[in-house]
């Protein structure tokens, strides 16, 4: 058993970039579920509209960069959050689930359809936008950076650090918004809307800001996702991706700040492990081919995953950070 | 331009006492024009299908005074408070508040104006603590806006105010001990005592009252109506919705009587009993007892 391996790739997947895109998919869902009891399901629909609002700007309309950042980051998510937001927010909050992973599954299929080939790449996507990016990088791509055995090439290495950033600026965002007057006001439309609306809160401006804040906030994470991979991809943005960040969030906690950035960091970090060790166990036959293959794998550490969740949900239903007392409070 | 403009509101209560004396001059019948109206309600209706909710033709709310709206279950409120708050929108009907037309006013809005409301059904917000559900309460603070939000110097001082003015209500509520404490975990009584001084963190002119007495025990009944009292004798107009008849009797400087969706009687509390619509419509035989009317 190749120990060292494993527990490099456990590092990586702790703070690796698959980490980062879904901490800021979590973060969002944090500000949408966490603090305004919003349920959105289609947060694969943001994240696809930071990675295609960069690429069509870049790729189909050969505008700058910048200008892709701005339109993935600001334009696209304001855009979608407004289309799901205007028609639902005003109904009960199943409402909005129903509409949002209905949303993120049509945006998918369109940027897939062949008829929009010209403005999307069809199934292939858009690819090479982020040059730029990498122009910045003051680290050499062919040599690798880090800590010990946490390291990476000098790319991918740019794409962590600057990944983690946004996380940062994420996570103080939302730490100065929700210890803010402005914060208590959506705590308070999650526990009772009608309760807000009746001390004088615009409870439906309030949902469709949060609703656009965590919005912008997975857009970042889909961005980012995309700037890594240099490829934005329909099939990057199945419902699984959406569900994954849930995963995160619940892992992690609901309606703390750090909750989403450890949630996602634990889920990779013990996928990572899984994986790598997985395939160690049946690559020395430690774990018979009878039972378990190669190529099964990955499959098989989902799997793990779902036990451990419901293990979590047994046993610490508030996530890692949640309190416990607070839950509770739910049952009175 | 108020009858109590020229007083001070804490504890004097002559603004209040004229109201009263005001109001010992108005006729006995429903619809009656009161001398010196907060709220005023006009050919208001509501329809649930087939079923007529609501149909109050005309009704006026005296300034300054505890006004009690009774009748029995399913005589249309607590949907007559949802109309006119507009938690829920009349078919037909106009309804005032000091002149300003209420009918295209948000919900939220209302509250703005002046006019907060409370729930049948307690509305605490449990995974919140009893001062930030208190601190909810005020209305204008700059630090409700998104981008103020993120600069704290601009809305610290404004906050600071806010909390003190919440400790003071909590005090005077009794609900001080609790300061930090999840609203989830105050018992039933307590969660009315904090939806009213929420309600106050508006510093409301009308304060709507969807029976304020509903599952408080007897203990906490008597300092609840108190409250109540003391909100009119600091100036403030109080509707209240109950079916506590003696509490009815108690505190309300005025009474009016719902049935079937329409106003069927109006008077003070003394002449209540007596007047054979209601009598009739609502009181039976029980004169005394608590009414337990089919649900609705």
């Amino acid at each position: 058993m190749d120990w060292i391996a494993i527990f490099q790739n456990t590092l990586r997947g702790f703070f690796g970039e698959q980490a980062i895109y879904f901490a800021l998919a979590a973060i969002g869902l944090n500000v949408h579920f966490g603090y305004t009891g919003l349920l959105n399901f289609g947060q694969a629909l943001f994240m696809a509209a930071g990675a295609y609002g960069l690429a069509i700007t870049v790729v189909t309309f050969g505008g700058s960069f910048w200008l892709g950042v701005f339109m993935g980051i600001v334009v696209f998510p304001i855009v979608m959050a407004l289309i799901l937001g205007v028609p639902t927010l005003r109904l009960r909050a199943d409402y909005l689930a129903i509409v949002t992973i209905a949303a993120a599954e049509i945006f998918r299929l369109f940027v897939r359809s062949p008829r929009w080939d010209w403005l999307t790449g069809s199934s292939d996507g858009l690819g090479q936008y982020a040059d730029r990016f990498y122009e910045f990088s003051p680290f050499n791509p062919r040599v690798r950076y880090g800590i010990g055995p946490l390291n990476f090439l000098g790319n991918q290495f740019w794409v962590v650090i600057v990944g983690w950033v946004v996380v940062a600026i994420a996570v103080f965002l939302v730490y100065l918004l929700m210890r803010s007057p402005w914060g208590r006001v959506l705590r308070a439309i999650r526990e009772d809307e009608d309760a807000a609306r009746s001390l004088g809160k615009n409870a439906y401006w309030f949902k469709m800001q949060a609703l656009i804040l965590g919005g912008v906030i997975g857009a970042a994470g889909g961005m980012m996702r995309a700037i890594g991979t240099q490829s934005a991809q329909p099939d990057n943005f199945i419902t699984d991706v959406t569900f994954l960040a849930w995963v995160a969030l619940i892992l992690g906690g609901a309606a703390r700040v750090f909750g989403p950035v450890i949630g996602s960091m634990i889920l990779w970090g013990v996928l990572s492990f899984t994986d790598t060790f997985l395939r160690e166990m049946v690559a020395e036959e430690i774990i018979p081919n009878s039972l378990m293959e190669g190529p099964q794998v990955g499959q098989v550490r989902f799997m793990l995953i779902g036990i451990a969740l419901l293990l979590l949900a047994a046993f610490r239903p508030q996530g890692m950070f949640g309190n416990r007392d607070e839950m509770a409070l739910d049952d009175r | 331009m108020t009858a109590n403009s020229d007083t001070k509101p804490t504890n004097d209560t002559s603004g209040a006492e004229a109201a009263r004396a005001q109001l010992a001059e108005v006729a006995w019948e429903p619809g009656v024009k009161k001398p010196d109206t907060v709220l005023s309600v006009d050919g208001m209706v509501r329809r649930f299908g087939g079923l007529t909710a609501v149909d109050v033709e005309h009704l006026e709310v005296q300034r300054g005074v505890i006004t009690a709206l009774i009748g029995p279950n399913g005589a249309g409120k607590t949907t007559f408070f949802n109309l006119v708050t507009n938690f829920d929108t009349p078919d037909e009907g106009v309804k005032k508040f000091n002149d300003h037309d209420l009918t295209r006013t948000p919900a939220h809005r209302v509250a703005n104006l002046g006019m907060v409301r409370t729930f049948q059904l307690t509305k605490a917000l449990s995974k919140m603590t009893v001062i930030d559900n208190m601190k909810l309460g005020a209305v204008g603070q700059a630090g409700e806006t998104m981008w103020r939000a993120l600069v704290p110097p601009m809305w610290r001082a404004q906050e600071l105010e806010v909390e003190a003015r919440a400790d003071e209500l909590l005090k005077r509520f009794k609900l001080d001990h609790m300061r930090e404490e999840f609203a989830g975990t105050l018992s039933g009584g307590q969660r009315k005592l904090l939806e009213m001084a929420r309600a106050l963190m508006v510093q409301p002119e009308l304060i709507m009252l969807d029976e304020p007495m509903a599952g408080v025990n007897p203990a906490l009944k008597q300092s609840l109506l108190d409250h109540v009292v003391s909100l009119r004798d600091d100036g403030m107009t109080v509707l209240f919705v109950e079916h506590d008849m003696d509490m009815v009797q108690e505190i309300s400087d005025w009474v009016v009587v719902m049935a079937e969706g329409r106003i069927i009687a109006e008077g003070p509390p003394a002449s209540i009993g007596e007047n054979e619509a209601v009598v009739s419509a609502y009181l039976g035989t029980h004169h005394d007892a608590p009414l337990n009317w089919e649900e609705e």
